[in-house]
């Protein structure tokens, strides 16, 4: 497997429509060498979970501000475990408040991003994460 | 002419020995921690700007006086002397019995006019039973379905009084509806209702990504809004031309300023196409711009509005009113720029950024609260930033004269370059053949996420320090947030299966049936749409009538 490139679908869960955080994403990403797959604005948990699977990728990252997290990430998590995708690492960032931190973490969130969070801790924490 | 009648003569060799002797061979002992000086918008600023900057400067051409064209310093001849701005908190939470105890609050405390925040579904014009808004009810602004929310989110609350700002962007027309009807069953007439929608659409496409139908049916919603609210409601602002989202998705200031103004033009292009009148609805259009970190270019920006707007009314629409030369706006401060590492910092953000906007002429103003990076405001953050205002505009003294700042070589040099910059980008939209195919093109897109990305890269490279972020870090404990319970949900669903029941339902679909076929043969839908919510017809009944007609848009994905 060594020197292939590391698969990350961006996904954007929940009726927001701020996507400036996860297209800087996507960009840094890129630039890190990464593939990117984006999947656009409001998408259900269902879609995300298909396209991950479909473009068999490493690592989810879900952006969402609306405040639905609590709601759409359990869906997703518990999706991807119905799928037998649990090898799927997931992040999250968006707005999401400190007290609902542990429970996605428990879910199997592996790793949430606030708001300032760099570029740089995301890629290198993804290649940790992904030992190709 | 004696040598000393032209100041400037001996200025330019001053100004190069200064810079020469005085200010690089100073440099040179003790290096600058910083080799760049930008604006947060990557604009390179000088280390003194002098009259050399300001050459051909005239001051009636540039300026004039307060309440004249081409109104930089403001379009009131009285400005804050005569009457200050409106403190509008943008607020909206829960169910309508939630937000309206939030209103009552806030009136209570001197606001003085309302500005409502929806949730989601109602921004996306579907109801709170569709499978899409699970986890969405009420958590980023209140929840309406139906005129029996709207009812009960203005209870008590005298509609002929109090102003009203709604930001609703592709269900619009429909919110306006139930607003317009809820003032009927106050006994008030459409006639002295007044209040602003936000209405609009280009910048949803370029920015917020709030959009339902493809865009040019969306114009023709707005257009119907212009052309209904001239002859029916006098006193309501049926635009607000936004420049905050544009902003907040990483513009700079210039494409900020510059694709809000050229939206406006699009408007009003669209608007004559249908025949009505430049002096009969331009008056009613307003603006609404973001206030951001840098200062001096956040003044220069408003200042520079004005007279842009103007001059684009008088000479371009050949505009006679001078109301249609008014660039009216509102401001709120800059969301992006609230940080979620040590919070209570935000509040000296919000004050500086508050500061800008009044020292730009606002007409009205929003202040963020401290803990927005984490939830919608507790009802204490919420009060710190109307204090914020209040401390500006009756402690700081900055409101004691026009326009302050007028008269600095910075600030109207920036204020020149603004102008200059923005007419840059206007010939470019303007060649692509306006703002509607710019955007087919992806073009103020591109520009935007170009922006965001190189600014996300100067503070990775600490370019661009921010205070508790890449710099000055420390711990901080988790500060009290609002939270939203999923009791919420449970209470609105409720509701909206009670209007489903109680309501007359064969008048509510018959009233759909109208609307769908007035779409179809591309009438004015205002009236049809006051007889729809009037029927409590829902939201989402209203908007799925019209999706039959006009279709959905889909963007195109790219980043």
């Amino acid at each position: 497997m060594a020197g292939k490139k590391v698969r990350v679908l961006i996904a954007k869960p929940g009726l927001d429509g701020h996507d400036r955080g996860a297209k800087v994403i996507c960009r840094a990403l890129r630039d890190a060498g990464m593939e990117i797959i984006y999947t656009g604005l409001r998408r259900t948990p269902e879609e995300i979970v298909n396209a991950a699977i479909q473009e068999d990728v490493d690592v989810i990252g879900l952006s969402i501000l609306s405040g639905a997290h609590n709601v759409l990430f359990p869906k997703i998590m518990n999706l991807l475990a119905e799928k037998g995708a649990e090898d799927i690492v997931v992040m999250a960032g968006g707005i999401i408040p400190d007290k609902d931190i542990p429970k996605m973490k428990k879910i199997g969130i592996a790793e949430i991003f606030l708001p300032g969070s760099s570029t740089k801790d995301i890629i290198e924490w993804i290649e940790k994460r992904i030992d190709k | 002419m004696k040598k000393d009648e032209d100041p400037k003569k001996n200025l330019k060799p001053r100004y190069q020995h200064w810079k020469n002797e005085g200010y690089s061979r100073s440099l040179k002992k003790s290096p600058p921690e910083k080799k760049k000086f930008t604006t947060i918008s990557g604009k390179d600023i000088k280390e003194l700007y002098t009259p050399l900057d300001l050459d051909g400067f005239e001051y009636q051409r540039e300026l004039g006086f307060p309440g004249e064209y081409p109104y930089t310093r403001g379009i009131h001849p009285t400005m804050y002397r005569g009457q200050l701005w409106t403190m509008r908190q943008f607020s909206g939470f829960g169910t309508a019995e939630d937000t309206n105890e939030r209103y009552k609050y806030l009136l209570s405390h001197g606001q003085t006019g309302l500005s409502v925040a929806f949730h989601l579904p109602t921004l996306m014009g579907i109801d709170s039973d569709n499978p899409l808004a699970q986890g969405e009810i009420g958590k980023c602004g209140v929840a309406v379905d139906s005129l029996a929310d709207m009812e009960i989110l203005f209870n008590g609350i005298p509609l002929d009084k109090i102003t009203t700002s709604m930001t609703i962007n592709p269900p619009a027309a429909v919110l306006w509806a139930m607003y317009i009807a809820v003032a009927e069953k106050q006994g008030v007439s459409p006639k002295v209702i007044s209040g602003t929608i936000q209405n609009d659409i280009l910048k949803e496409y370029i920015a917020q990504k709030t959009f339902i139908f493809p865009p040019r049916h969306s114009m023709k919603l707005i257009v119907d809004t212009f052309e209904y609210g001239a002859k029916e409601v006098p006193r309501w602002n049926t635009i607000s031309i936004s420049g905050y989202h544009i902003r907040e998705a990483g513009s700079t200031a210039l494409q900020e300023l510059a694709f809000t103004l050229r939206d406006g033009i699009e408007y009003i292009e669209w608007a004559l196409e249908r025949g009505l009148n430049v002096d009969e609805f331009a008056p009613r259009l307003s603006f609404f711009f973001n206030a951001h970190n840098d200062f001096f270019e956040e003044v220069a920006k408003f200042r520079a509005a004005r007279k842009i707007w103007a001059e684009v009314m008088r000479k371009r629409f050949k505009a006679k009113n001078p109301r249609s030369w008014w660039l009216r706006f509102h401001t709120q401060t800059s969301g992006v720029s609230l940080m979620a590492q040590q919070p209570y910092n935000n509040v000296i953000r919000v004050a500086l950024q508050a500061l800008a906007a009044v020292l730009g002429g606002t007409q009205s103003l929003h202040t963020n609260s401290l803990d927005e990076t984490y939830a919608l405001p507790s009802e204490e953050a919420v009060t710190i930033a109307l204090r914020t205002q209040q401390i500006i505009a009756h402690e700081s003294g900055v409101a004691n004269t026009i326009d302050p700042l007028a008269g600095s070589y910075f600030v109207e040099k920036l204020t020149q370059e603004m102008e200059k910059g923005t007419k840059e980008y206007f010939r470019k939209i303007d060649e692509m053949g306006g703002m509607l195919k710019a955007i087919e093109l992806g073009f103020p897109q591109k520009e935007i996420a170009d922006s965001a990305y190189e600014y996300q890269k100067a503070v990775e490279e600490k370019a661009k320090l921010i205070v508790g972020v890449n710099a000055f870090q420390m711990e901080h404990e988790p500060i009290p947030v609002l939270h939203i319970d999923e009791s919420v949900a449970k209470q609105q669903l409720t509701r909206l299966k009670q209007v489903r029941q109680t309501r007359n339902s064969s008048r509510a679909k018959a009233g759909l049936r109208d609307l769908k076929k007035a779409a179809e043969d591309s009438q004015n839908l205002l009236p049809y749409l006051l007889d729809c919510v009037k029927t409590y017809a829902t939201l989402g009944e209203i908007i799925d009538s019209l999706k039959e007609v006009y279709g959905e848009y889909q963007e195109p994905i790219t980043y």
